[in-house]
């Protein structure tokens, strides 16, 4: 079924990429052969999508060799890759929605006749490439917005097919399908196996990529740890490979066992239109964590909670009492605070001061006529006592590092006094030192009482910090764990191979 | 949790400099005090008596209606939006105070009322639309614009009627006579004062600083609590009813036309920039925007001295705005 030639369609040999001086991807190996189906697979930030964006002529690599077919190649920007025959699907499609399928195909390049776009040629080649792939149901006059998502990714494959797409790379294919769709494309894969396309295939569910391929490359902080043929492997080991790591980094003391309190936040069949109904209760003096691949609601979690895009269906009871919350003004009226993952976008006004940025939340939300000054007196406190490094507190904030903006914006929900604490990704680019103090933090928050759910895509992070850990998964809660459950655990959960072990092994 | 308690103090400076509000980046109101110097230097050297109170301050009771345009205008732009409907409201004021006070005295104290409610309304409207429709500021203003002059037509058939009574021009042309000094004081003057106070303080309270993070990152402000509809709507009341404000003391000292209020909008978006004000929003002082309002009034003095047509003040005016947002970019930049 997997047709090995001897001569490599695509070849990457040795290949690095470092920014600004932090190596993101350092000598990876990689060949794929025609008809051939390769699984990239490894946590968030293994260098999956940047070893894909050099493929596909996004980025240079600083190091290393790439070949086609035998010759060697650069890709200086991705029209280079798609002249050499690379088609890359992203995730989000690049489709115009007012235009028809045939527009969109042959976008850039329509074919002329006397100097006006030949419709009937355009539509009869885009017709041509459809059946060739056995999606003739698609007209090529269709509108594209038209069109299901599963519709528009085959309008995606033919654009790449219409350009000799000899290498396809897919990232997460099945990420925006629904489940009857996913068997669909499973079909077209094999299809474009069958023409002797070589699939670069890049996904986080081992599901698939045990149904689809045949060679596995483990990517794990930027190396390749090992490639594999399918056959040979098994969804345990697979997850060890991509999470076995030595522990770098010490964490503070969890509660003592049974020390949390009561129930402050608790969530009952709550759900909206990315998460499932969630059972959930969060209790006073303990830190939930939340892992789960990107994607699979964990932020769509706290966001809910938070009253940014709140609950549907279901209840959110604070103390014992439902409520719904709609805003998130409502949410910090509650008690609750919420550290985006999104500092720039999100958390901070960049042009403002340390202190306005930190007294943000009380201004908005309790807004004062006098005594203003008391209150500034406090924040600065707090600024001091979370060890926020600025020139002063007048310096604009956009000029202090990820982890004094983290800092700030700490502060800034401290003097709310919040009992809920939200946080989403709290070390997401945050130097060591930095990291250190903010994981101190949530522990100190945590033992003064408050219930802290901390999201984080970081295994070691979310195992070292928790006293209990739920991993999701497609908009639901995949199980739950206790403290200090191993990384294995965690990523089988999350990737729905330790629901499969048996299928697969 | 430390003994570093001295950490905000004693860190090592970022040395980026630029970004304090008393530096020369964008935002700050050095660059702009500065031309307004040179300015009123060149004035006095081509008039010398410009230093006489009573001819200062006459030229103040000038410039007041732009200043306070430009108070309004400011509390709009740095939330991140625009108000182009500010002549043509001023122009509707005017003449909707002609037509209902029609030289009747008693009308006067009521009608000013009405004006002010005028104001507000119309600053309610661009601001619900513009928030609650979520239809671009640009776009809300300029249809208000358009509604405002096409209604004044209507309304009037053509050409104002009636007229404006003494008591109501008085704001616009008289004052306290026999200060010390000063000689008159005039009213439009300490009108003028009155609303800068109000601007600074609103711009001191809390209220000033949600606006400027809402102009800054209106994302950010409403996951941090925010009422950012809310917020924006009241700077669009104070751009109507400060617009209601400038219309009185315009009809004062101007005659009944539908003329008064032409081409405001752009003087006093003009200002606010030249006062160092970000268009887009989160940057600059209201201190700035009415510097900037005085600076233009100076300027547009000085040409008229220098027997410039006023034809091309507009084209001047044309370049202070590309030249202020080219500047302002660029500082931004580095």
């Amino acid at each position: 079924m997997q047709p090995d030639s001897d001569q490599p369609l695509l070849r990457m040999r040795g290949v690095g990429k470092a920014f600004f001086g932090v190596r993101v991807l350092d000598d990876v190996d990689l060949d794929l052969h025609p008809g051939q189906v390769h699984a990239l697979v490894g946590e968030n930030g293994a260098g999956k999508s940047t070893l894909m964006k050099i493929a596909s002529g996004v980025y240079q690599p600083d190091a290393g060799t790439l070949e086609l077919s035998g010759k060697p190649v650069t890709l200086p920007d991705p029209r280079a890759a798609q002249a050499a025959g690379i088609g890359i699907i992203h995730q989000e499609f690049n489709l115009l929605p007012e235009r028809t399928v045939a527009e969109n195909v042959f976008l850039g390049r329509e074919p002329l006749r006397r100097g006006l776009v030949d419709r009937r040629a355009m539509q009869a080649r885009t017709a041509e490439l459809l059946a060739g792939i056995g999606e003739s149901a698609i007209a090529p006059q269709a509108k594209v917005g038209r069109l299901s998502v599963a519709q528009q990714q085959v309008v995606e494959i033919v654009k790449a097919l219409a350009l000799d797409a000899r290498v396809l790379i897919m990232d997460e294919p099945t990420a925006s399908l629904a489940d009857h769709e996913v068997e669909l494309l499973y079909a077209l894969v094999r299809r474009l196996q069958a023409r002797g396309i070589g699939i670069l295939y890049v996904s986080h569910r081992l599901t698939e990529v045990f149904d689809l391929s045949g060679r596995i490359t483990v990517l794990k902080d930027g190396r390749r740890v090992t490639t594999l043929a399918t056959a040979e492997a098994t969804a345990d080991t697979l997850v060890r490979h991509m999470v076995g790591r030595e522990l770098s980094h010490y964490y503070p003391d969890r509660a003592a066992p049974g020390s949390a309190g009561a129930a402050v936040l608790t969530l009952s069949a709550a759900g909206n239109g990315r998460l499932r109904p969630v059972d959930l209760e969060l209790r006073s003096g303990e830190v939930l964590g939340v892992g789960g691949l990107q994607g699979s609601g964990r932020s769509a979690l706290a966001r809910a909670v938070f009253g940014i895009d709140g609950f549907r269906t279901g209840q959110l009871l604070l103390d014992g009492v439902a409520m719904r919350v709609r805003s998130p003004r409502q949410a910090v009226r509650a008690g609750i605070a919420y550290v985006t993952e999104d500092r720039k976008g999100e958390g901070l006004a960049l042009s403002q001061s340390v202190l306005d940025n930190a007294l943000l939340a009380q201004r908005a939300v309790t807004p004062r006529w006098f005594a203003r000054n008391a209150r500034a007196t406090t924040v600065r406190e707090l600024l001091d006592a979370v060890e926020v490094h600025a020139a002063g507190t007048e310096q604009e904030i956009r000029y202090l590092s990820g982890g004094n903006q983290q800092k700030v914006i700490l502060a800034r929900w401290l003097a709310m006094k919040p009992r809920v604490l939200l946080f989403d990704e709290p070390t997401r680019g945050i130097d060591v030192g930095a990291k250190a103090a903010i994981h101190d933090l949530i522990r100190r928050l945590a033992a003064d009482g408050a219930a802290v759910l901390m999201i984080s895509s970081e295994l070691p992070e979310l195992i070292g910090m928790s006293d209990r850990i739920v991993v999701m998964r497609d908009g639901a809660i995949a199980g739950e764990l206790p403290a200090g459950s191993s990384e294995e655990a965690v990523m089988g959960l999350a990737t729905g191979a330790a629901t499969n072990t048996e299928v697969t092994a | 949790m430390s003994t570093q308690t001295a950490a905000l103090t004693s860190a090592a400076p970022a040395g980026l400099g630029g970004g304090g509000r008393s530096g020369w980046g964008a935002g700050s109101i050095r660059p702009v005090l500065i031309i307004l110097v040179l300015l009123l230097i060149a004035v006095g050297i081509r008039q010398p008596d410009f230093y006489d109170p009573p001819v200062l301050l006459a030229f103040l009771k000038r410039a007041a209606p732009l200043i306070i345009l430009a108070a309004g205008q400011y509390f709009v732009i740095v939330a991140g939006d625009f108000d182009l409907s500010v002549g043509s409201l001023v122009t509707a004021e005017v003449v909707i105070a002609a037509r209902l006070i029609d030289g009747d005295p008693a009308a006067t104290w009521p009608v000013i009322a009405l004006l002010l409610g005028f104001g507000l309304l119309i600053g309610l409207v661009n601001g619900l639309v513009t928030t609650l429709l979520q239809v671009p500021s640009f776009i809300t203003t300029l249809g208000m614009y358009l509604v405002l002059v096409g209604a004044v037509y209507t309304w009037t058939g053509g050409s104002p009627r009636g007229a404006l009574s003494e008591e109501f021009r008085l704001f616009g042309r008289r004052g306290i006579d026999g200060v010390p000094v000063l000689g008159q004081l005039p009213y439009a003057v300490l009108v003028l004062a009155g609303v800068a106070v109000l601007a600074v303080l609103a711009m001191r309270s809390d209220f000033g600083k949600v606006l400027l993070a809402v102009g800054d990152n209106p994302r950010a402000a409403r996951v941090t609590g925010a009422r950012t509809a809310r917020v924006r709507t009241i700077a669009f009341l104070a751009s109507g009813v400060l617009a209601a404000v400038a219309a009185i003391l315009l009809g004062g000292f101007g005659g009944v036309s539908f003329q008064v209020g032409q081409g405001l909008e752009f003087t006093a978006i003009t200002a606010v920039v030249l006062g160092g004000v970000v268009l887009g929003g989160g940057r600059g002082s209201v201190a700035g925007a009415m510097l900037g309002a005085l600076t233009l009034q100076t300027l547009l003095t000085l040409l008229n001295l220098l027997g410039v047509s006023g034809a091309l003040s507009s084209a001047v005016q044309g370049l202070i705005i590309l030249a202020a947002v080219a500047v302002g970019t660029l500082r931004r930049r580095t």
